[in-house]
């Protein structure tokens, strides 16, 4: 009796108020907008009873995803943010691989240290170190006046509300969680490996790509889709640092919400990322529990 | 002093503190336990003795209540364990990892299982103390588990387990970590506190030396099946099987075909060789192929043909492996086969009188060895 | 064989520079005492008297703060029972699905899981407000617990446990008395990490929060929408201030007691 209590509680709890919202918004997409509190119909009224249902059911379609293919900008907004996140994810790993390895090579005592270092930035507000480039990627910000006043360019350099910033803002915000999954996978690693492999031949270079590398793999999944996924949908991001033409799903659907009161469309929009997403996120998932079981 | 035989098992009359009773057990598709029943009485020292895989910790788990049986009932003390959770079981166990708590001092990890009972304070402490005394760790009782040695949580794990003064306690191999010193000053120490205390002890080890020092019974085990169970004595001199044979202690196996003569065997085991006379409660028909299965120790080796031996073969020494108090010679005999003597020291070594390739013979008496079936 | 080469050298200097120059901008720029915060005229402090005495900025840290207590405390519960679960739990119906909708919100998109949960609140007629941002918190920030909790579990020796209740406890209290001492690291850091999660929460809190509550996020973003404001960058410098105490200070205590642990084992080592 007490494990299934154990059990149900969570479960129950994520059911509700994980799994069911999700059913929701996809009824929603499948319903017009309305000029009503809240603002769609067909709304689920159970007093009719099963007429009533049918009736409900009836009124579905699927007007707001022929709307999607229709309108230009969704379909770019996909494709961009697509983009988007693909190349922030390469340039986080090539910015936090190196550190990660550094972190990696480093002697035993400044270990913790730098672990702190990494780990400090992540406990900071996400919005403050997002905002923090505002004020230096701007026409007047710290950047422009640093390299006009060494004289490196003439004029200032139009870096915020460009994709640009949205790049800097993505590699700078998701670094840790590219970096500690890496330096965990090469802390791991057994140092005598590359020994053995220099004493079979191997150049300083070549034991890195043969060896490191593969063997920090499962570290570089993990960093990869701990940034491409949540970078796909990022809001924040494009919304403070990138311009009117950047165009991310995740910035389309507040606007769709909130300033277009459309929830159906909004909801459509929800439904067909998430689509988009299923298969990272199941890889994902599958990649943490291979992970567990070698651990174990 | 005089000594009564510890032998309940003989008694007729005595009833079994924890009977087996056509026990199996399945993991999946894998079977830990095949079908094994058996009787251990209350006052032994009964050890589970077996390779890793066997079963013997299986079966300990079955005991302690944390597996249940998927065939067969288990009874203590006459009561059917099958319902019975591990908290409401009369048997305390002794992890082979110790499994001390560790955010608790050792005091409070030996009152640990008392408080669980509800007592009264007083009582507790009592108690606590006079764990503490019995295993020599008063200085201790204040400290935390990492504060103290591998040998001392040892003893600590052994008194917590006792606290509570179980009619069973089980002991998963519970020397495995000390060094060899230690573990056997410690194994007569459990023996001493075993036969204080009255409780039963089950102890699981795969050390065949320790079963055969602290054991009043040692049950040999084999892919979830007890091969022989008896008393240290008897499993090394009258084992029932090759696999026991080999298992407890060196043994020499000599495979042969054995021919009633008289009021025992010859047994035939190489062509143009004298065949072997062994005497043996088994029965074996003419022409059954056999095992003879001598003790190094039996061997005896000489220079010369002994003359009043009943067996006597030639060999050439190939290998001597000195030990100290004793030396093992391996001999290799005429059909190629070889053979382990074990004859103490007792000359030293400058006037020794065997060496490497020496031609000697080896001897033993006719009821040495024992005759064991294919 | 670890070599600290000049490349590793570089590579950790620069990376960083680059993760902290940033924030080392934003808190100098914090005490600029002019309103055109790039230009900079001297140095103040003004802005920081101007942030205490802004009503709004007070009312939704007071929010923002009560939200964040309920959710990680609720969270951290059921995150934990959700761990006991995954780790100890075996085979059960739905396992699967389970484990999906633990792992699944971790790297979902923060406007999905926001939208989500406000038609779930509207279509069950749900008021928004204080209430609604506790729920939506709990229930992100409970997966991020279990993931903590649950890696602890699976390195706890499960012995432990068996040896309590083979002492006489029945299975809540061997988790009580033995288990939850054990894993208590773990579960502090879920609760901060719940915590700190549900305090910076923005897109969430945006989506299910009423018209009567705003938290601090929702208060910054809509200041700093129209650009870099000085009274922000006061508030940052705080909060950096705080998390860097906080950190800083948690470091110290866990190698502490880890060097004393260390001290006492080799200590008893040495005695028999």
């Amino acid at each position: 009796m007490r494990r299934f209590i154990l059990i149900a509680v969570p479960f129950f709890w994520l059911l509700a108020l994980f799994l069911v919202p999700f059913v929701i918004v996809l009824k929603i997409s499948l319903s017009d907008i309305a000029l009503s509190i809240p603002p769609y119909t067909p709304q689920l009224d159970l007093t009719d009873g099963w007429a009533g249902i049918k009736a409900f059911l009836s009124q579905l379609d699927l007007e707001n995803y022929i709307f999607l293919t229709q309108d230009q900008l969704y379909w770019k907004a996909y494709v961009s943010s697509l983009k988007i996140a693909l190349i922030s994810t390469v340039l986080t790993l090539l910015v936090g691989y190196p550190i990660a390895y550094g972190m990696a090579q480093a002697p035993d005592e400044w270990r913790a240290t730098l672990l702190l270092l990494v780990i400090l930035p992540f406990w900071t507000s996400f919005l403050i170190r997002v905002y923090s480039w505002m004020g230096i990627l701007s026409n007047e910000g710290f950047l422009n006046q640093f390299l006009l006043w060494t004289g490196i360019i003439s004029t200032p350099l139009v870096i915020l509300n460009t994709n640009t910033a949205v790049y800097i803002g993505i590699v700078y915000t998701y670094l840790p969680f590219m970096i500690l999954p890496i330096y965990a996978a090469l802390e791991k690693m057994d140092g005598s490996l590359l020994e053995a492999a220099e004493d079979l031949g191997c150049s300083r270079s070549s034991a890195f790509w043969l060896v490191t590398i593969p063997l920090s793999k499962s570290g570089i999944i993990a960093g990869c889709f701990l940034v491409f996924i949540p970078a796909l949908g990022e809001f924040v991001i494009p919304s403070l640092l990138g311009g009117s033409d950047t165009l991310m799903i995740g910035k389309i659907l507040w606007e769709e919400f909130f300033s277009n009161r459309d929830w159906p469309v909004a909801s459509a929009v929800a439904v067909i990322l998430l689509l988009i997403l299923i298969i990272p996120i199941v890889l994902f998932q599958r990649n943490e529990q291979k992970q567990r079981e070698m651990d174990q | 002093m005089a000594q009564t035989v510890f032998a309940p098992w003989d008694d007729p009359q005595a009833k079994p503190l924890i009977q087996f009773k056509n026990v199996s057990k399945r993991f999946g598709d894998f079977t830990a336990i095949e079908n094994l029943t058996q009787d251990i009485y209350e006052r032994e020292f009964f050890a589970l003795l077996g390779p890793s895989g066997c079963g013997k910790t299986t079966l300990m788990r079955m005991l302690a209540g944390f597996e249940n049986t998927s065939e067969g009932q288990i009874l203590i003390a006459g009561q059917d364990m099958a319902n019975v959770p591990p908290n409401k079981r009369a048997v305390n166990m002794m992890f082979q990892s110790y499994a001390l708590f560790p955010h608790l001092s050792i005091w409070e990890n030996i009152a640990f299982g008392l408080k669980r009972e509800g007592k009264p304070k007083d009582q507790i402490e009592a108690r606590v103390d006079e764990m503490l005394r019995l295993t020599r760790l008063e200085k201790f009782s204040k400290r935390k588990p990492h504060q103290i040695s591998g040998g001392q949580r040892q003893r600590v794990a052994l008194a917590r387990s006792l606290a509570k003064a179980p009619k069973l306690l089980l002991l998963d191999e519970p020397l495995g970590a000390l060094d060899k010193k230690l573990r056997q000053d410690t194994q007569f120490e459990l023996m001493d506190i075993q036969e204080k205390t009255g409780t039963t002890f089950v102890i699981v080890t795969h050390d065949q030396e320790e079963a055969m020092t602290v054991s009043s019974r040692v049950a040999v085990m084999d892919e979830g099946q007890i091969i022989q169970v008896a008393t240290p004595a008897q499993i090394y001199e009258a084992p029932n099987s090759v696999y026991v044979a080999d298992f407890i202690g060196d043994v020499n196996i000599i495979d042969g075909v054995a021919t009633p003569e008289g009021d025992g065997y010859r047994i035939a085991w190489a062509e143009g060789q004298t065949p072997f006379v062994a005497k043996t409660a088994t029965r074996f028909s003419e022409g059954q192929r056999c095992h003879l299965a001598i003790r190094p120790e039996k061997v005896g080796i000489s220079a010369e043909r002994p003359v009043d031996m009943a067996n006597a073969v030639a060999g050439q020494i190939i290998d001597i492996a000195y030990l100290g108090n004793i030396s093992t010679y391996h001999v290799k005999l005429a059909n190629g086969q070889m053979m382990k003597a074990q004859a103490a020291n007792t000359r030293r070594l400058s006037r020794r009188t065997f060496t490497w390739e020496d031609q000697v013979w080896l001897s033993w008496t006719d009821t040495a060895a024992v005759v064991l079936e294919n | 064989m670890r070599r600290f080469s000049w490349f590793n050298a570089t590579s950790l200097t620069l990376g960083f520079a680059f993760l902290y120059l940033p924030m080392l901008i934003l808190i100098i720029y914090s005490f600029n005492a002019s309103r055109l915060v790039t230009v900079w005229a001297g140095f103040s402090t003004q802005w920081y008297g101007t942030l205490l005495q802004n009503q709004s900025f007070l009312d939704a840290a007071w929010v923002t703060i009560k939200v964040a207590i309920a959710s990680s405390t609720i969270a951290t519960v059921l995150g934990t029972m959700a761990a006991y679960v995954l780790v100890r739990g075996g085979r059960f119906m739905g396992r699967t699905l389970f484990s999906g909708m633990i792992y699944a919100p971790l790297v979902m998109p923060e406007v999905i899981t926001g939208l989500s949960l406000l038609l779930l609140f509207i279509g069950i007629g749900l008021d928004r407000g204080v209430f609604t941002i506790v729920l939506a918190h709990t229930t992100f920030s409970m997966c991020f617990v279990s993931v903590v909790v649950s890696s602890r579990l699976v390195s706890f020796d499960k012995s432990l446990e068996e040896a309590a209740l083979d002492l006489g406890c029945s299975a809540f209290d061997a988790f009580r008395l033995v288990t939850l001492p054990i894993i208590a690291p773990a579960v502090i850091s879920g609760w901060l990490l719940a915590f700190t999660l549900s305090l910076d929460d923005l897109v969430i809190a945006s989506f299910t929060a009423g018209p009567s509550a705003t938290t601090l996020p929702i208060r910054i973003f809509s200041a700093v929408r129209l650009g870099v404001s000085p009274e922000i960058n006061a508030l940052s410098t705080i909060m950096i201030a705080i998390v860097t105490v906080g950190v800083v200070t948690a470091s110290i205590v866990t190698k502490r007691s880890s060097l004393a642990r260390q001290n006492d084992e080799q200590a008893a080592a040495r005695t028999t």
